[in-house]
């Protein structure tokens, strides 16, 4: 394709992907880089139906000046970065060298918020995306062999879980795994211990939304699964069972080399939904058990006192985050692409 | 903390009845200019912006925005000129953000020239300038199940000691494994119940006039070891418990003694979700105090409307004014059990009591400042390991002040 027409043809994307991508990046770098003004505060006599208090108010002409004079605020450099909330720097250094033992080091680095919330981020995508790899194909392979009239409302039914919206889905589980609700009662039925509590302890919390994870993204593979099973060459197939290949010899070595390549860009997209993981959080109340990069975002951003600083730090590293994680496939599907062309 | 009146909101109505009559001059209906409120949602606020929406005339411009969100929506919304609206309805501490962006504007004139005769009472000053009204009155305090206390011959407890203690005859006596419950849900609950505990042992959050956080003390300890035996006699589960997840279970007849916001009375004492048998044997009762302090472990809290400052006078006296009427006799009168008014025209009723008794026994407001927020934020994301028992307390409240300094550099309050 000449150049020129090539340059028309990406250009509406190009401009979108500028727009909508590039220049909020752009901006979210930026405000990473800054903290608020200074806060000239004043003292107050304020009164309201409980009666009056001496208390604290900003002063906001004196504040104001300084909100003129440098919009943007404070620049910080990487300070933001390398504070406590987020790379914390000094306090790993500080736990380093007063920890007597690794165990004592390990703890004392699980107290900090960003690393408390990568370990969970981390677990959940490590084991989550194996997994739903696993289970996408496994389903996929059910489904394959069934009789044709099963099939529809099978394929209907395994997708539900994709289907339900996330916080939805994970509304109705939270309420069931409830110490009151079926799936809670039942486990302590199972176990015999009227106290067991999915959402009490950190760890049963940490399975929960693995379990949930799993559940809902399996589906997505399962489809993108089940549309490549039906391109899987019929005489390959048959020649194989000719030299007397079983069944699982001939998913080994005909079906999953052939579902190579779609095994490649589920787990890319895996990898890069569950590095995000933030909806299982909410719907299940998680967050005193398990918090996620996103969930530390959105906790900056909520409430009476909008840290932006703070969030967009933590972004740009989630933004980091997804780019090791996505490079050693990225890298290998760069080399298969250029020896294919060799 | 400053003097503090007390309040008495049963003999509110006698102190103030000569309002109702002159509340005309803000009357209805309004010619021009347009009205457009974001506030919460519950039962009064909706029933108030109803009101405020009536006092329209036809092709006067109304908009409401009645969401849990609004504290997420009001500065972006209100920064701009015009702002996206034109009220915002706010509690003590969702005024602040609001202040320290001077998003609102002084209500002296409006009200000299509308409603010269409000009362001292609903008008919210800062340093001399009226910047909001506030119309209803909310507090924690205990909810209690008479026929449970008199099953194992308790009183009904004023301290939490003999919360404590009842607690535990309760349990001993086999009748609830998990009598009590709070809103200790991870976040802005959790940090709300270890602001009222700490207020009940007498702390103080920050050093005299600065925004230095000042929690990890004795003071602090022993508030994170109270909210650790209370929660001894929670579910487990407590970490996860909001409003709506302690109302129900107190409607199931599934606790005994509970901590939680007035504004639920109404819901808890009606003929819905609960036997008239738990209905009838649940009293609401002042929140207690702890530790031999005298002033009850709770903060006070008001709701009330503020006008944006970005907005043209038009439509600033417009909103004014349908806000009055909304908050007005009528209101009141039509929503007696919604929440604790703060009005002539309001009878207190045995929803009202636990709110009554807390403010009369001298509850402290929530401080209104322009950092408590950034503490508030802090207590709720870094209390809930120690209260798994994965921490000890002087290690959570270290974390706090650490997380509470740094976002306090942040936004510019510490150096």
């Amino acid at each position: 394709m000449p150049h020129r027409t090539f340059f028309w043809f990406i250009l509406p994307s190009l401009v979108a992907m500028m727009l909508f991508i590039f220049f909020p990046i752009v901006s979210v770098v930026i405000q990473s880089l800054y903290v608020e003004h200074e806060q000239v505060v004043i003292t107050s006599e304020n009164c309201g139906p409980f009666g009056c208090q001496t208390e604290t108010t900003v002063d906001l002409e004196a504040t104001q000046e300084l909100r003129d004079a440098q919009p943007l605020g404070r620049f910080n450099g990487l300070g933001t970065y390398l504070n406590r909330g987020h790379l914390a720097v000094q306090e790993l250094g500080k736990a380093w060298s007063e920890s007597e033992s690794f165990g004592d080091f390990w703890s004392k680095v699980m107290n900090l918020p960003f690393y408390w919330a990568l370990a969970f981020t981390l677990t959940y995508t490590f084991v989550c995306t194996p997994m739903v790899l696993i289970l996408g194909l496994a389903i996929a392979l059910g489904v394959n062999g069934l009789p044709k009239l099963l099939r529809g409302p099978t394929i209907f039914f395994s997708l539900l879980p994709m289907i339900v919206t996330p916080l939805i889905g994970s509304l109705i589980l939270f309420w069931m795994i409830d110490a009151e609700g079926i799936i809670g009662k039942s486990l302590q039925y199972l176990f015999d211990d009227p106290e067991l509590s999915l959402k009490a302890s950190p760890t049963l919390t940490w399975i929960t939304l693995i379990i949930y994870g799993i559940w809902s993204s399996a589906p997505f593979a399962f489809v993108i699964f089940y549309a490549g099973l039906q391109t899987v060459p019929g005489e390959t197939l048959e020649a194989a069972m000719i030299d007397g290949a079983s069944r699982w010899e001939r998913i080994r070595y005909v079906v999953i080399p052939h579902l190579a390549p779609l095994a490649v860009f589920v787990t890319l997209i895996q990898l890069m939904d569950n590095f995000r993981v933030f909806e299982p959080i909410i719907g299940f109340s998680a967050e005193a058990s398990a918090q996620s990069l996103s969930y530390l975002i959105y906790n900056d951003l909520r409430g009476d006192i909008q840290r932006f600083g703070s969030a967009a730090a933590t972004s740009m590293l989630t933004i980091i985050g997804v780019a090791i994680l996505l490079s050693p496939v990225l890298i290998r599907t760069w080399r298969d692409f250029n020896r294919k062309r060799v | 903390m400053g003097n503090m009146k007390t309040l008495r909101l049963a003999t509110l109505g006698t102190a103030f009845a000569a309002l109702t009559a002159t509340t005309a001059m803000a009357s209805c209906p309004i010619e021009s200019g347009s009205i457009r409120i974001l506030s919460n949602e519950f039962g009064a606020l909706r029933a108030v912006n109803a009101a405020a929406a009536e006092c329209a005339a036809d092709g006067v411009e109304v908009t409401l925005n009645q969401t849990t969100e609004h504290r997420d929506l009001q500065v972006a919304a209100l920064t701009p000129t015009p702002a996206e609206y034109t009220s915002a309805v706010v509690a003590n501490s969702s005024i602040v953000p609001l202040m320290n962006n001077g998003l609102i504007r002084p209500l002296d004139d409006l009200i000299a020239e509308y409603a010269p005769d409000l009362p001292k009472l609903n008008q919210v000053s800062v340093g001399g300038n009226v910047m909001a009204i506030a119309f209803m009155a909310n507090a924690q305090h205990l909810y209690v199940r008479t026929d449970i206390l008199e099953e194992v011959g308790k009183e009904i407890p004023t301290t939490y000691e003999e919360v404590l203690d009842a607690l535990a005859a309760i349990k001993d006596a086999g009748i609830m494994d998990h009598p009590f419950a709070m809103n200790s849900k991870t976040g802005w609950n959790l940090g709300e119940e270890f602001i009222n505990m700490y207020l009940g042992h007498g702390g103080s959050f920050f050093k005299d006039g600065t925004a230095e956080v000042s929690i990890n003390n004795e003071t602090g300890i022993k508030t994170l070891e109270m909210m650790a035996a209370l929660n001894e006699y929670a579910n487990p589960d407590f970490l996860t418990f909001d409003s709506n997840a302690t109302g129900a279970l107190w409607e199931s007849g599934e606790l005994a003694i509970a901590y939680m916001w007035g504004s639920r009375g109404g819901g808890i004492l009606d003929e819905e979700g609960s036997t008239p048998e738990i209905v009838a044997a649940t009293k609401l009762v002042a929140a207690p105090t702890v530790d031999g302090g005298d002033r009850p472990a709770s903060t006070l809290w008001w709701d009330g409307f503020t006008i944006s400052k970005n907005i043209s006078d038009e439509d600033a006296a417009a909103t004014f004014r349908a806000m009055v009427h909304g908050i007005g006799p009528a209101t009141v009168e039509a929503n007696q059990k919604e929440a604790v008014w703060l009005s002539p025209a309001y009878t207190p009723g045995a929803a009202a009591e636990g709110v009554a008794a807390t403010a009369q026994a001298g509850a402290a407001p929530y401080p209104m400042l322009p950092y408590m927020g950034l503490l508030h934020t802090a207590l709720g994301n870094e209390l809930s390991a120690f209260l798994q028992g994965q921490e000890s307390a002087e290690q959570a409240l270290a974390d706090v002040e650490a997380a509470y300094s740094e976002a306090a550099k942040e936004q510019g309050f510490l150096q």
